[in-house]
């Protein structure tokens, strides 16, 4: 059967089995880092998204992605990268078979979630599954990350607010001088 | 893992039901369990574009359709407010949040497997489900009588949570997060009288009913319980008692 699927912002049109996983469509597409860990729908090593959602790509089959937009780690490099830096400083990389599917996880929850507490943090990422480190490390690393993009958000937030200050400033003392 | 010859993406239900009809043939929910079994699937019946992926709010009802997700159903803002976070804590144990984007209400409730979490909360809820039967006939069948019904080739098209002002709290003891639950406790009350329906016995769940707590722990004790690798039935007696016991004491903290 015949399925269009936009693979990372990119319309891809392919022939496939009806009973093909999205897992296996997104590695024949290149897209390597989706890898199968568990197979039974646990571990969460396969996430990927499907119109944004975080969904286990072993338990999705490749024609229900028809017509739809799927995201892997390929599609999301930058982000990937700057959050994978903190995971690797904070010793969350160890063999690094997870992180993929972590990291997945790790940034649909940042644009799902506001501030989620240390328990929300741990119910969204439940269903990633990490042999290595116990996952303080990787807790550490989101909280590190989290505050890290909280401020620099600051920072743009106040931008504004310097020029606005300036401007007014300078406009005041033209204002003077014409008086 | 099953093996699927054709793939059927229903244009309407009368469709769905006709390709259901033949044996061999299958309507797909999540996938989530379908692909943990073996076998030859004629043709897979996808609903998914019959527009079954939606919560409706009433006047009178929750009208959840059958594609809705767990994670729709956990997420939703007037379940939330009107059961009291009971519907969130049925299902935020189950897996992860990728699975629960995945796995959906008609999937979990056609299965009528022990293991589910959101049959056991419906159960003790005054739910319907709707069942698609052929020629635009509907039928809605109370959850209870459903949970015993063997599966025929009806469409499972939503489940009907009517707003009848039961209050309920929901439990759930697991031996590790994520995993199956060993004993799942739905509490309910409408005016003085009470209904616990107790899941993972490990089979499927049954509901009792009390005028007062004590009475409904002894009742829901005396339900038919079974040992599996997870927990053995004197346990899980023990658990269905602490259970009830703090669903109900929730209830009356509200």
């Amino acid at each position: 059967m015949e399925i269009k699927v936009k693979l990372n912002g990119k319309w891809i049109v392919d022939n496939i089995d009806p009973d093909m996983l999205l897992l296996d469509f997104c590695r024949a597409h290149y897209c390597k880092s989706v890898k199968r860990g568990c197979e039974t729908s646990n571990c969460g090593l396969c996430t990927v998204w499907l119109d944004g959602k975080p969904v286990l790509s072993c338990n999705v089959l490749a024609a229900r992605a028809d017509g739809h937009e799927v995201t892997t780690l390929e599609g999301l490099q930058e982000e990937a990268k700057e959050f994978g830096m903190f995971l690797a400083r904070e010793g969350g990389e160890q063999c690094g078979f997870c992180n993929p599917g972590f990291i997945m996880n790790v940034l649909a929850m940042k644009r799902e979630l506001d501030n989620p507490t240390d328990e929300e943090i741990l119910e969204y990422l439940a269903g990633n599954l990490c042999r290595c480190s116990g996952y303080a490390s990787h807790m550490r690393a989101i909280h590190k990350w989290l505050d890290s993009k909280k401020e620099a958000a600051q920072r743009e937030d106040h931008i504004p607010e310097n020029r606005e200050k300036m401007l007014a400033h300078r406009l005041s003392k033209r204002t003077q001088k014409h008086w | 893992m099953i093996t699927i010859q054709k793939y059927l993406k229903a244009a309407s239900l009368e469709e769905a039901w006709n390709a259901n009809q033949k044996r061999p043939n299958r309507v797909l929910g999540g996938m989530g369990w379908m692909k943990m079994s073996s076998g030859n699937v004629s043709t897979a019946i996808d609903l998914s574009g019959l527009g079954l992926d939606q919560i409706e709010e009433t006047d009178d009802a929750f009208i959840i359709g059958a594609m809705v997700t767990l994670r729709q159903f956990e997420t939703h803002e007037g379940l939330e407010q009107y059961f009291h976070g009971a519907v969130r804590e049925s299902v935020r144990h189950i897996v992860g949040v990728q699975f629960r984007n995945c796995a959906t209400i008609g999937g979990s409730v056609w299965l009528r497997a022990g293991f589910s979490d959101p049959l056991t909360l419906l159960l003790a809820l005054d739910c319907t489900v709707e069942l698609y039967q052929g020629g635009d006939q509907t039928v809605q069948v109370p959850i209870a009588e459903f949970c015993h019904m063997k599966p025929d080739n009806s469409i499972l098209t939503a489940v009907h949570i009517h707003k009848t002002g039961r209050q309920a709290a929901y439990q759930s003891f697991r031996n590790t997060e994520t995993d199956f639950p060993v004993r799942a406790v739905a509490v309910s009350r409408l005016d003085s009288s009470y209904c616990a329906a107790v899941g993972a016995r490990p089979t499927r769940a049954m509901a009792v009913t009390a005028e007062q707590v004590d009475q409904l722990i002894e009742k829901a004790q005396a339900l038919p319980y079974g040992d599996n690798l997870r927990a053995s039935a004197e346990y899980r007696t023990m658990l269905a008692g602490v259970l009830i016991r703090r669903a109900a004491e929730e209830l009356e903290r509200r």
